[in-house]
């Protein structure tokens, strides 16, 4: 009884957890590349207070825009959440995270930008159009990449649930395994992709031929735009939670172990998540934006490591049998 | 025996992931800075096969590879680029996309054919086979790729690491072998580099496709 | 006799009512062509009704009739399969019909007829229980479609589609009656039954095989057998294409599985091999093909062809595992193949429905000259929505279910023993997950181009919305994909029986689940619960809006888009349709269609419009289809000689053939 008590528990803790700690984690990659700027960048609440003024503003609709228009920034915005909600943060096992398996976290956050896209074309500009058809065509080479290192660490762990996948990773000896290094790498590559981060697209543009995720909330304003925004800081969170939660498990708590397993267990995830904030800031400084169809072949080496890391398993599955 | 696997696991994958980004580079400088660190973990993996195996010998194999192929080999063809005067880019027969599709083809033949061939043999030595056989077959890609001769020269050592790390997987070879194979490779180079001077000075240009239509038997 | 319980003879009065009011509408005209549809609508719910009975029973009804060859007669036979795939017939020809009582009478004398011939055919090849009658119902299931697909013999491309089509069919028919003859063999057992138990060696098997696929692959229209499925889908009458794309492909299914999984016995190792590579090049190039185009009927035609490709992965996955003992997967990819056929039927035709109203609202398939239609076509417009998500895959309606349940079958390639297959599998998923990507952009460009945005031409801008009858139709199949996916769990029971009486296993209980979750192999490894995430949604939705409207701001105002300040009123402005795949076109075309952009810029100075213009190449169409034609037409021009030769080179020619078989009589004795 109290394990179902504590399992309810802590998913109504992770639910809210994502959904406050998204705009500070953004708010830290800001920090950190403006102060590599040697500027003094906003402060680290500021995404909060953004989110805010913009829920307080009067929503602008143009006049050709639809009722699809309206909807979707409530439809975004729910299916981040649950997709950040089912990804364990700091305990495994917790009460609805068996009501998808991590293909069906994947193919929630692809419902979200089928009707990103769609908004992005209702109200008839070129820029929106454009905005659509370049994220189609990044999320085309993102998925399969996705998946591949999806149904890679799933033959590894013999089971597509995430918890699952987790409590197998922690458990395993620190091994150097190639499979695994490509793996991450892969889904570090998705990750910048999916997030709307340089090298594929730079999130503070204000050039709209450079745009690809802008481009196609140009026209939301009010609410919605702040529902949308809120919407990308999950799904940022959402990436963190899940290359940590396969790579850097260690410290995890599982269901039942209790309040202060649970307690150093949150300590340890919103430090590794600060961290993975910082390093992304590190890395947009780093690099330039590459030109569109240069993104391709980038997302192209993201499926060539995937790929790549599912036959070395195979070979090392085939080797120590 | 684990630690022995894991670690040797370890290079010969980081050694096929560089053979990978060999496939990916479009610039001739790029392109000799990753064979220098295909060279480097080259040594690396042997070393490590000398230590596992208990055969000294193959640590002069590894030195011979990091000072021949990691510096002298790659600064001398630095040098003889910027003297040419083709820093620049490197143009590819087929687009990379397909390159690298069929670069993992090719990965995923040799696997399974060597896997399948080899059921008896230990399993360090049944793997380091199978990626061996994997980097000769992109050195043979890159080859096929490429319109430029430096290029595919490169494309032509790297068929030659692969040999090595195959054979020292397998239980190493004799000193004698290993050295009179450098020679051979540094008397390689040597030929190529002249020749590649003489038809620079010849026909101000190295592109192979371009030397093919002076070819004395074709109009 | 007539032995059979009450199924049967219902199933017979269906496909009679059918066939009957065919001939009447077809002898008489007048009054009585406006009944075709509403027997239709008659004979369609009894025949679902009777085959849900039956599938869910599990039960086998056989009869033999002293119809057809004499001596012979016709054997009768519904099983499981036959009662599945009739439900996934009947309830397209349902919505059909539906939407034919909207219909202008336009053509009706010239569609009425066969369209309930049409129907009571494809009935006719899921009852039939020797080669006999199944040749003949495929037969009569072919011509009945290619007359429709004729129905507007005015226009050149109808008439060129048929022309094709009816290549194609015959030879998809020939390779069928090879098929059957070498299944037969040489005691001529042409009833199923004796063919089931008859013993054939190797290679006899594997040229039945390779016959079976390329007859029915033809008329599933898996690559390279495909290239009627572009030209008549789009050229026949709206609801007649949805029958055709959504439930005439699905009998071809039908027929491969009754030969590769009941009449066959058990398979070889390489089937399934091959059937999931093909299975993998239809669906990634039907999907590559879609995008390129901009004719909406023609761009679904070829989403056929990929959903057709993801049906095959499932059968190759189910074929592989039963070739190695692995029973329990094999019934999971098989229930994974038979969902997406249920599944395909439904938001195909309600996508092609949508595609005819539009016909029909704007007189254009065009997806260049279209836009704005959600505002005088709402309803319309959400049942379209409503089957893109659904066939993009996308949680939570029903399409995910099936692809989610296949690559479940995948992540269980570790099972296998040979390395090969182990690696086989995770490629094929690969390939699924781009074309599922793929897909979904090209329906986001599909109903972007056409429903959303401004209108681009006069047309667009006239538009009104659907009759009722059509809306009706295209509600019912909305409602069915929305249920079905949210409850998967009892479609998966159903199909119990029938992987039993197949397989001899089948998937554990999915009722009995709290939650409606369903639990493909077992608890620790996965598990989805559609119904929970929508309600989840929902709420959420729901919430946020009520949570914002009362405590943030309600306001709202309505103003010309903003556009970055470069307000432009023209609605050519906007992305067109090859506009949208540009960039996908320019990454996968150039490789696969050798995809050329060309713009031809004036001179400085002049005041004439840059042309920009895109060639395509459709490789396997130059090459498996023109080349051979060129050839056959070289060949038979040289052989055009033997039409003109003089009296006595003829009896050259007879005294050589007498010579040369006397020789080879004494050669042989």
């Amino acid at each position: 009884m109290t394990s179902s008590v504590y399992s309810i528990l802590g998913q109504g803790i992770q639910t809210l957890l994502v959904l406050a700690i998204a705009p500070a984690i953004t708010g830290v990659t800001r920090l950190v590349k403006a102060r590599l700027m040697r500027k003094s960048g906003p402060p680290l609440l500021q995404g909060y207070r953004d989110l805010f003024k913009l829920l307080r503003k009067e929503v602008i609709v143009a006049d050709t825009a639809s009722w699809l228009f309206r909807v979707s920034p409530y439809l975004i915005f729910s299916l981040a959440w649950l997709a950040a909600t089912l990804v364990p943060t700091f305990a495994t096992g917790l009460h609805f995270s068996w009501t998808g398996d991590v293909i069906v976290i994947v193919a929630l956050l692809g419902t979200a930008r089928f009707f990103q896209t769609l908004a992005g074309m209702d109200v008839g500009t070129a820029f929106g159009g454009m905005g659509s058809s370049r994220e189609s065509m990044i999320a085309t080479m993102a998925e399969p990449a996705m998946l591949l290192v999806v149904l890679n660490l799933a033959l590894i762990a013999s089971s597509s649930r995430l918890p699952v996948i987790a409590d197998y990773l922690v458990t395993q000896p620190l091994a150097i395994r190639v499979s695994l290094a490509l793996a991450l790498m892969s889904l570090v590559i998705v990750a910048l992709a999916e997030n709307a981060r340089i090298p594929v697209d730079n999130p503070a543009t204000h050039l709209e031929l450079t745009m690809v995720h802008e481009a196609m909330i140009l026209e939301y304003s009010g609410r919605h735009l702040a529902l949308i925004e809120a919407a990308s800081q999950l799904k940022l969170v959402m990436y963190g939670s899940l290359i940590i939660c396969l790579f850097l498990p260690f410290g995890i708590a599982s269901v039942d172990s209790g309040p202060a397993a649970w307690f150093v267990s949150l300590v340890l995830y919103v430090g590794k998540l600060t961290l993975a904030a910082i390093t992304l800031g590190l890395w947009e400084v780093s690099i330039a934006k590459m030109r569109v169809f240069r993104v391709g072949e980038f997302l192209g080496i993201a499926f060539i490591f995937a790929f790549l890391g599912l036959l070395l398993s195979f070979v090392t599955e085939e080797l120590l049998r | 025996m684990n630690e022995a696997y894991d670690v040797s696991h370890f290079l010969a994958g980081l050694m096929l992931v560089v053979s990978f980004a060999l496939i990916y580079q479009d610039r001739l400088l790029a392109v000799l800075r990753t064979f220098a660190i295909q060279a480097i973990v080259l040594a690396l993996a042997v070393a490590w096969q000398a230590l596992v195996q208990d055969r000294p010998n193959l640590f002069i194999t590894a030195g011979l590879a990091l000072g021949l192929k990691g510096i002298v080999i790659p600064l001398a063809l630095h040098r003889m680029i910027f003297r040419l005067g083709i820093h620049r880019d490197v143009e590819q027969v087929v687009g990379v996309g397909l390159t690298m599709l069929f670069g993992l083809a090719l990965t995923a033949l040799s696997l399974m054919l060597v896997l399948k061939a080899t059921a008896s043999a230990p399993a360090v030595a049944r793997e380091v086979l199978a990626i061996a056989l994997a980097i000769i077959l992109l050195g043979f890609l890159m080859m096929i790729t490429r319109r430029n001769a430096v290029t595919q020269i490169i494309g032509f050592m790297s068929i030659e690491n692969g040999l090595i790390l195959g054979a020292t997987g397998a239980r190493g070879m004799p000193l004698v072998v290993e050295i009179s194979v450098a020679f051979s490779v540094l008397i390689a180079l040597f030929v190529f580099a002249v020749f590649v001077f003489r038809i620079r000075e010849r026909f101000d240009t190295v592109d192979v496709e371009v030397l093919e239509r002076v070819r004395g038997d074709r109009t | 006799m007539v032995d059979a319980a009450n199924p049967l003879a219902m199933l017979f009065i269906a496909i009679a009512l059918l066939l009957g009011c065919a001939m009447l509408a077809a002898a008489f005209r007048g009054r009585v062509l406006g009944l075709v549809y509403p027997v239709s609508l008659i004979a369609a719910s009894l025949a679902v009704a009777t085959d849900l009975s039956i599938l869910l029973n599990g039960t086998t009804f056989t009869a033999h009739l002293p119809l057809g060859l004499p001596t012979i007669g016709l054997r009768v036979r519904v099983d499981a399969l036959s009662a599945f795939f009739g439900i996934v017939v009947n309830i397209g020809t349902f919505a059909a019909a539906l939407y034919g009582l909207g219909r202008h009478k336009q053509l009706s004398a010239r569609v009425e007829p066969f369209f309930a011939a049409f129907a009571a055919a494809m009935n006719m090849v899921l009852l039939a229980d020797d080669a006999f009658g199944f040749l003949f119902s495929w037969e009569l299931m072919s011509v009945t479609s290619w007359a429709l697909v004729i129905a507007r013999h005015e226009d050149a491309e109808a008439r060129r589609a048929a022309h094709v089509y009816l290549m194609l069919a015959s030879i998809g028919t020939i390779a069928l009656l090879f098929a059957f003859g070498a299944m037969a063999g040489p005691a001529g057992g042409y009833d199923f039954a004796s063919i089931r138990s008859a013993e054939r060696d190797p290679l006899v098997t594997g040229l039945v095989l390779a016959a079976v696929l390329v007859g029915t692959g033809s008329k599933a229209g898996i690559i390279p057998l495909h290239a009627w499925l572009p030209l008549a889908h789009p050229a026949a009458p709206s609801h007649v294409s949805a029958l055709m794309s959504g439930v005439m492909t699905k009998v071809a299914i039908y027929g491969l599985i009754r030969v590769l999984f009941d009449l066959l016995g058990k398979p070889s190792l390489w089937l399934g091999a091959i059937v999931l590579i093909l299975g993998a090049v239809s669906t990634l190039m039907g999907v590559l093909y879609a995008l390129m185009q901009h004719d909406l009927k023609r761009l679904l035609a070829y989403h056929t062809v990929e959903n057709i490709g993801i049906i095959f992965i499932g059968l190759g996955l189910s074929l592989t595992f039963k070739s190695n003992n692995l029973d329990a997967l094999a019934a999971l990819a098989l229930t994974a193949a038979l969902f997406h056929v249920f599944n395909h039927c439904l938001f195909k035709s309600l996508l092609f429905l949508g595609a005819g109203a539009i016909l029909h609202a704007t007189g254009k398939r065009d997806l260049e000259v279209l836009g704005g239609l959600i505002h005088p076509m709402p309803l319309t417009a959400l049942a379209f929505l409503i089957g893109c998500i659904a066939i993009s895959a996308l949680p939570p309606l029903n399409g995910f279910v099936s692809e989610w349940l296949t690559f479940q079958a995948i992540l269980q390639s570790p099972s296998l023993p040979h390395l090969p297959m182990k690696i086989l599998l995770p490629t094929v998923g690969a390939v699924l997950a781009l074309s599922a990507a793929l897909a979904a952009a090209c329906f986001v460009k599909a109903f972007g181009i056409a429903f959303l945005g401004r209108p681009r031409s006069q047309a667009a801008r006239d538009a009104h919305e659907a009759d009722s009858f059509a809306l009706s139709a295209m509600a019912i199949l909305a409602l069915l994909c929305i249920a079905s996916g949210l409850f998967p769990g009892f479609f998966i029971d159903a199909l119990g029986s029938l992987n039993h009486a197949l397989l001899g296993t089948q998937m554990p209980t999915q009722s009995t689940i709290p939650w409606f979750s369903i639990v493909p192999i077992g608890d620790v490894r996965s598990s989805y619960d559609p119904l929970l995430i929508s309600i989840f949604l929902l709420f959420c939705a729901g919430a946020t809006a009520i949570f914002i409207h009362f405590f943030a701001s309600r306001a709202l105002r309505r103003a010309p888009a903003w556009d970055c300040g470069f307000p432009d009123p023209s609605p050519s402005i906007q992305y067109t349709a090859s506009g949208f795949a540009q960039p996908i076109r320019r990454i996968y075309g150039t490789i696969t269609f050798s995809a050329k952009e060309q713009v031809d810029m004036p001179p400085p100075g002049s005041s004439t419009p840059a042309r920009f213009s895109v060639k395509l190449h459709d490789h396997i169409w130059e090459l498996l289809y023109l080349a051979p034609a060129r050839y056959m037409l070289a060949i038979s021009e040289r052989l055009n000689v033997f039409q003109f030769l003089t009296v006595r080179r003829y009896l050259i020619l007879m005294f050589a053939a007498l010579i040369s078989l006397l020789v080879v009589v004494m050669v042989i004795t």
